[in-house]
């Protein structure tokens, strides 16, 4: 085998492993979606964030418009501060509605927006006011377990 | 004719000066050499002197040191004690750099070729010019072609060394050695293996290039008969020592019991036929009486 | 009394064995160690002359690609089956995407990538060296005032290096690949959904790269064991077939330990 064979060979596969890279980049991976574009920053505070992770996406009416860059705690309100860096193409209203959803029943947690009515626009550095905290699961069933057992004791002498 | 030729690839090369023979101060100089491996010694109380210009024969049986005496002038052992001098140097002392710079004065051919397996015939004789020198690769390839012709090779230097066969293959092997036209040429059993017509070949060579090249050259090897032929003198070790030396002729009609039962070939002699036995350790504790309490 | 001390002297035995084969393997990784600063400080003509390492990236690269992309694609498949089975019980096999992938790009790239790769060229660079070695070849180059390391060992361990982390993310590409025709193709999960979630929870930094780090310090670990194992071999048939073994053994055992030292540094914690 002569030494041009093998460069060839050689360049071939480093092409080859750098393209499999790329692929895994942008097809597999999420660079395509993240980093690129510009972005602003806004805030929000929760009484309990539940399981949200730093990166997780924002969505509003299901589709991707930002992710969550910081997560820190408010010692003096003791609440979580989230912070979220927002695509710069969507604009939402100062009174948009922000909830922290989960993607099926036990899937990743996500923030979810739900644009109010007013006319001014968020912008770099605000804080949104109105916001749901995560519905925590073991307490919903508690509620529930709770509420079916009054509702026993209360709907059979109603009957 | 080989000798033009060898004084012209020296003139081209002026990195590595023609040495030629300067009779006065012996080439290699070894003086009172002991080697052991831990505890096991392998030589004590060497001497041996390599003249300029002159083939050196170092005979012995399989395992008797000789190829270890080898090493120790290519710097690749280090010697117990004593010293081992090359062209005035002495070789343990040398750091690396040093050291380096004296094995690429000496060529060495190893005792079944060692030729690099993954390299054509051309690339193996290349090699050194390559890694040593910033020649320009049509002048290698002159040089190569000449050493390879030198040895009755030209033609080959296509081949891979596994196409060869083992004569051609030692053939090669020496004109690898005397690639870059060393001082020294230390051979480690050139005649192992090799068919009669081969080993004639083969020790013809090492006399014509040792006298072209105006080099000295050390044969350590246990063939009598042809080495005989082409060295100026002999010296015989046996079981770490030197039993004997001499020239070629002396060596002939040595008297002495151990020369005589080497040179004949004869079975029995001062060299035992049997190994000797030895008690196990486990024999010798059970006798000695340590655990019979 | 006799076979007190007998068994006195077994109980003896047993320890200077014991104590002899400790003390041995010590010795060997202290000189492993030094070795492999020996390998970096001899490494300037590999880079120099890197015709000599490019060799080498054919022989352990170029070489080792139909393994690797062949395996990768079964690798691949079968995740995407399995897969498949497992997620359709809880209705969401839409997230096989994301199974295929992330297990592939975190673990099992350049984990099992890593195990073919000691396996077909970490055994041949340790044979091939083991054997320079056997037939004088290394000890001729020393004489020919050529240092082995930085001629021979060298150009091999950074071969290896370069191959690796390539290999691995072939491998994950291709296993993707695999699990994309078995689960899309085959099966019929919905293709946007396959790539969508599958993008959605592939970090480039957290996943991709940290996988890539992982094949470049396996990498590291293979070519160090192959060819301080074919450097260190008993310079016979015998010892040359051991130390191949050994390659093959140690280098498995120290990716997996390797791996889960990584995982553990890289993927715990938020």
């Amino acid at each position: 085998m002569t030494r041009t064979t093998i460069d060839l060979w050689v360049g071939f596969f480093v092409a080859l492993g750098l393209a499999a890279l790329l692929f895994l980049a942008l097809k597999v991976g999420n660079l395509a979606t993240s980093g690129s574009g510009e972005t602003y920053a806004i805030e929000a505070k929760f009484d309990n964030i539940g399981g949200l992770k730093v990166r997780a996406p924002v969505k509003s009416a299901g589709v991707v418009v930002g992710r969550v860059s910081e997560i820190r705690f408010d010692p003096e309100a003791y609440q979580a501060v989230v912070k979220m860096q927002l695509d710069t193409r969507y604009r939402f209203p100062r009174d948009t509605f922000a909830t922290i959803n989960t993607s099926g029943l036990l899937g990743e947690q996500y923030i979810g927006f739900e644009p109010g009515g007013d006319t001014d626009m968020l912008k770099s550095g605000d804080v949104v006011k109105k916001t749901q905290s995560a519905v925590v699961l073991e307490k919903l069933i508690s509620q529930f377990m709770f509420s079916k057992a009054a509702g026993d004791g209360t709907g059979s002498s109603k009957e | 004719m080989i000798l033009l030729q060898w004084r012209a690839s020296n003139d081209l090369n002026p990195r590595f000066p023609p040495t030629y023979p300067m009779p006065q101060e012996p080439l290699v100089e070894i003086r009172d050499l002991n080697f052991s491996y831990d505890t096991r010694t392998i030589l004590s109380g060497i001497n041996i002197t390599i003249p300029r210009g002159k083939v050196v024969a170092i005979m012995g049986s399989s395992g008797c040191g000789k190829t270890t005496t080898l090493r120790l002038i290519g710097g690749q052992l280090k010697p117990t004690s004593g010293s081992v001098k090359v062209a005035g140097q002495v070789v343990h002392e040398l750091d690396a750099k040093q050291l380096y710079a004296l094995r690429r004065r000496m060529g060495m051919l190893f005792q079944f070729g060692a030729l690099f397996t993954d390299m054509s015939v051309f690339d193996n004789i290349a090699f050194q010019m390559r890694e040593h020198t910033d020649l320009p690769e049509a002048m290698i390839r002159d040089l190569v072609l000449m050493k390879l012709h030198a040895v009755g090779l030209r033609g080959a230097h296509n081949l891979m060394p596994a196409e060869l066969s083992g004569g051609m293959a030692r053939r090669v092997a020496l004109a690898r050695a005397i690639a870059l036209d060393p001082m020294l040429i230390m051979y480690d059993e050139p005649f192992a293996g090799l068919d009669p017509i081969s080993l004639s070949i083969v020790g013809e060579l090492i006399r014509k290039l040792n006298d072209a090249l105006g080099a000295s050259s050390i044969v350590v090897t246990h063939d009598v008969q042809e080495s005989l032929k082409i060295v100026d003198y002999v010296y015989f070790v046996s079981e770490g020592k030197i039993v004997a030396e001499g020239t070629a002729e002396e060596i002939k009609n040595s008297k002495t019991s151990y020369v005589h039962q080497f040179v004949w070939g004869e079975a029995d002699g001062p060299v035992p036929f049997h190994y000797p036995a030895k008690k196990t350790y486990g024999e010798q504790l059970m006798e000695s009486g340590v655990y019979r309490g | 009394m006799d076979k007190v001390y007998k068994a006195g002297a077994k109980v003896a035995q047993f320890l200077q064995f014991l104590g002899n084969a400790v003390t041995k393997r010590i010795f060997r990784l202290g000189f492993a160690a030094r070795f492999f600063v020996a390998i970096f400080l001899q490494s300037g003509t590999a880079f120099r002359r890197f015709n000599l390492t490019s060799r080498e990236v054919y022989f352990s690269g170029v070489l080792s690609l139909i393994i690797i992309l062949v395996s990768g694609l079964f690798v691949g498949m079968v995740l995407g089956l399995q897969g498949y089975d497992t997620l359709q019980r809880y209705g969401s096999t839409e997230a096989l995407g994301i199974l295929v992938a992330l297990s592939l790009v975190r673990e099992l790239g350049p984990v099992v990538a890593a195990l073919l790769f000691a396996s077909r060229a970490g055994s041949a660079i340790t044979a091939e060296i083991g054997l320079m070695k056997a037939t004088e070849q290394l000890s001729a180059m020393e004489m020919m005032a050529v240092n082995p390391i930085a001629r021979v060992v060298a150009p091999r361990f950074w071969g290896g290096v370069v191959s690796m982390p390539l290999l691995a993310a072939l491998f994950s590409a291709m296993g993707v690949l695999g699990g994309y025709l078995v689960g899309v193709k085959l099966i019929g999960v919905d293709e946007g959904s396959f790539w969508s979630q599958m993008q959605a929870s592939v970090d480039f930094q957290k996943d991709i790269l940290n996988g890539v780090i992982k094949s470049f310090v396996f990498g590291i670990i293979i070519s160090w064991v192959a060819v301080f194992e074919g450097y260190d071999a008993d310079p016979t048939a015998e010892g040359v077939s051991r130390a191949t073994t050994r390659t093959v053994v140690t280098s498995s055992l120290a990716i997996l330990a390797a791996d889960f030292i990584l995982t553990a540094f890289m993927f715990t914690g938020a």
